[in-house]
């Protein structure tokens, strides 16, 4: 579904992704970890296609396309979801207004009818739920005085109506109490299907707890440096990132990070 | 300078043509204010940008344009404009206005509660009398925020809307007051004066509208006068449609008695200069009145809202909520000026005016005036100008939309708080069509630069 080779990509002419090597498929769900700065973030806004970024090397397919050369409506209407890590308020647009165009204008892209306002209404209920969410949420203006976890429960609720085939979330579980972070791990476990795959990029194993990761890579200084199974995350909240270091330190020298 | 003098000799001339015919035949009492006006009008002229108040909207192309004063004669009007005007949604009580002159063909009126008064200004002045000696130009002097438009107006003032509520009665169905300009053969001047009296206790919900019929230049000068009793409760929005190369100029003077509340909606769209006045006079203690405007000049508009709440009277409360959409090269001016007088204990006065501006070109002046005279007081005010959230635009879009519905659902959202709080449904849904066609004109016009 999706094949990452040798990305390189920065933001303001600094490079934060040195060659990253990814290969996703239908069905997989990876979690991509690492300590902070490492480029996590980076490479999740880059999939999504975040205007700040710039690609300086490597490619993307996705779907047998190049992903990089859609725009980042285009990506979504491919079926490409970032859950953000901030998501962004949008004052005086409604929940329920914002996800019922969106819902449609991917629709119509892939060829298929527009949800009327009742089967909209039916969807957004019913997804409501699997978030744990009141029906109150959805007259709410995007994002706008929500707390944290109400923000993140937004981004699932929206991956859930949006129902993508590739879904990367980015650090969706940090600042998450103990309850919010079993809603939203719950609602995002419910969501994997043999079709889809998802990216988790995390910076703690606790999320793991909820959904079994198939592959766990660390990445570390734009690059992904070790790759595994689930044991590897494990492993690494019972030893920190430092042994890592070491392990890559003793490899090859590192420049500044 | 010459000709603006020129201009201004040609109306002082004009009312004594005026006078002389008559002075439309009105009551001896409206002839005296008429005369008092006029010797106002010779003595202050239009006002000029050396007026703080008038520093950032110059009026002389108003003051430079030998505009004919409208007369009753609209017989060729283009009658499909004013089909998709008038019949666009049929309502109960509907009062249409050609040139400021009432036309009983294009007007509709159901049954009103016992009482009440909807009628022409013009008529009102036969059949209304006292309350109209009572009440017509006691309130929106020469002296106030419209200056010497004011004064124009009362001297030659003789036709508008007239809307009487007695005690305790309530009207339902909301009373549309629809003006409608154009020039037929040389640019007019029309000047539609509108009485609106609220008697205690009593509510109803006016929605007073200027439209222009084509693309013709003439000049909007309207003085609306609203006198709320005591526990009184209005909404009064006011919808400016004028043409593309219109000039307008609408003064309002709200006059509340104690505990009344007032609700104005001030939607501006249209006119090549327009300049609203709304001035709130609290007169009782314990009055609410609630200003929201929303503005959207693009191309070379130029807008000004200009309003004045006086805190007279104590335990009054005060909210404004303005906000500005400019594009292209248009200029907005928003000025609210805040008088709080020394007995006007526990006033609550919030004032916010917030801007958008949608091109480079666009430029906007915001000044807020708190002039507090009183000790115990909640007076706050703030004023912000920004752009569009370029992170908001990359969210939006990672949901599939693409760049120009992301940021017309942006500045949608923006304006979208001062039109929820207009309350009748219909004119709602009408303006957010209005306001979501024009974003969309625009950020199409920007893509294909």
């Amino acid at each position: 579904m999706l094949s990452i080779r040798s990305l390189h990509a920065g933001v303001e002419g600094r490079e934060i992704l040195r060659g990253i090597d990814l290969e996703v498929k239908a069905g997989e769900v990876h979690a991509v970890m690492g300590p902070n700065g490492s480029g996590k973030s980076t490479l999740a806004q880059v999939l999504a296609g975040h205007p700040a970024y710039a690609v300086t090397a490597g490619e993307v397919r996705y779907d047998g396309q190049n992903l990089l050369e859609l725009s980042p409506e285009d990506r979504a209407r491919a079926g490409v979801f970032l859950a953000f890590q901030y998501p962004v308020e949008i004052p005086g647009v409604s929940t329920a207004q914002f996800l019922k165009a969106a819902i449609n204008e991917i629709r119509t892209r892939q060829g298929q009818e527009e949800l009327d306002a009742i089967e909209f209404l039916a969807l957004l209920r019913e997804k409501l739920a699997l978030v744990e969410m009141d029906q109150s949420f959805i007259s709410r203006a995007v994002n706008e005085g929500f707390s944290g976890g109400e923000k993140k429960r937004n981004e699932i609720l929206q991956l859930a109506v949006l129902k993508p085939k590739l879904a990367i979330l980015d650090e969706t579980d940090s600042g998450l109490d103990i309850d919010a972070l079993r809603i939203v791990a719950h609602g995002v476990d419910a969501l994997r299907t043999p079709d889809n795959a998802m990216i988790l990029v995390t910076h703690y194993q606790r999320l793991l707890n909820y959904i079994t990761p198939d592959y766990v890579h660390v990445l570390f200084n734009g690059r992904i440096v070790k790759s595994g199974g689930k044991e590897l995350a494990l492993e690494l909240e019972a030893k920190g990132y430092d042994w890592i270091k070491d392990e890559v330190g003793a490899v090859e020298p590192l420049g500044a990070a | 300078m010459a000709e603006v003098a020129t201009v201004k000799d040609t109306y002082l001339a004009a009312f004594e043509a005026f006078e002389r015919g008559g002075a439309g035949g009105g009551p001896a009492w409206l002839l005296r204010l008429r005369r008092e006006a006029i010797a106002r009008f010779a003595e202050q002229g239009f006002p000029t940008v050396r007026l703080e108040d008038w520093k950032y909207t110059s009026v002389a192309p108003i003051a430079a344009m030998a505009f004919q004063l409208a007369d009753g004669a609209f017989d060729r009007l283009p009658a499909e404009a004013i089909e998709a005007l008038v019949v666009r949604e049929p309502v109960a009580h509907r009062l249409v206005f050609v040139n400021g002159r009432y036309s009983a063909k294009l007007s509709s009126l159901a049954p009103l509660p016992a009482g009440a008064r909807v009628a022409s200004l013009a008529e009102a002045l036969i059949t209304d009398a006292a309350v109209l000696e009572r009440h017509l130009a006691r309130y929106a002097g020469s002296d106030g925020i419209g200056y010497g438009f004011t004064a124009l107006n009362t001297a030659f003032a003789q036709d508008g809307a007239f809307v009487h509520l007695p005690p305790g009665v309530r009207v339902t169905e909301p009373i549309h007051l629809l003006f409608l300009a154009t020039s037929l053969t040389a640019p007019v001047l029309a000047q539609p004066r509108n009485l609106i009296v609220a008697d205690r206790g009593s509510e109803a919900t006016i929605i007073e509208r200027y439209a222009g019929l084509g693309d013709d230049p003439y000049c909007t000068n309207a003085v609306t006068e609203i006198v709320l009793g005591e526990g009184a409760a209005l909404e009064h929005d006011k919808i400016e449609q004028e043409g593309e190369l219109a000039f307008h100029v609408g003064t309002t003077q709200a006059v509340q008695e104690r505990d009344s509340t007032f609700t104005s909606g001030s939607i501006a769209f249209g006119g090549r200069l327009t300049r609203n006045n709304l001035g709130v006079r609290f007169a009782g203690a314990g009055g609410t009145c609630t200003l929201n405007g929303l503005y959207v000049p693009h191309g070379g508009q130029h807008v000004d809202n200009h309003t004045l709440i006086e805190h007279a009277q104590p335990r009054c409360t005060s909210r404004q909520l303005y906000k500005g959409v400019l594009d292209g090269g248009a200029h907005a001016v928003f000025n609210g000026r805040v008088i709080v007088r020394q007995d006007a204990q526990h006033t609550d006065a919030h004032q916010t005016n917030k801007n958008l501006l949608l091109s480079e070109g666009a430029e906007v002046d915001t000044k807020p005036q708190l002039e507090i005279f009183a000790d115990d007081v909640r007076c706050t005010h703030g004023a912000a100008v920004g752009q569009l959230d370029e992170d908001a635009v990359f969210y939006i879009r990672s949901r599939g939309l693409d760049t120009q519905a992301a940021r017309t659902l942006l500045t949608y959202g923006f304006m979208s708080d001062v039109i929820s709080r207009i309350t009748v449904a219909s004119i709602r849904e009408e303006l957010d069509g209005l306001l979501i066609a024009r974003l969309r004109a625009g950020q199409g016009a920007k893509e294909t630069r």
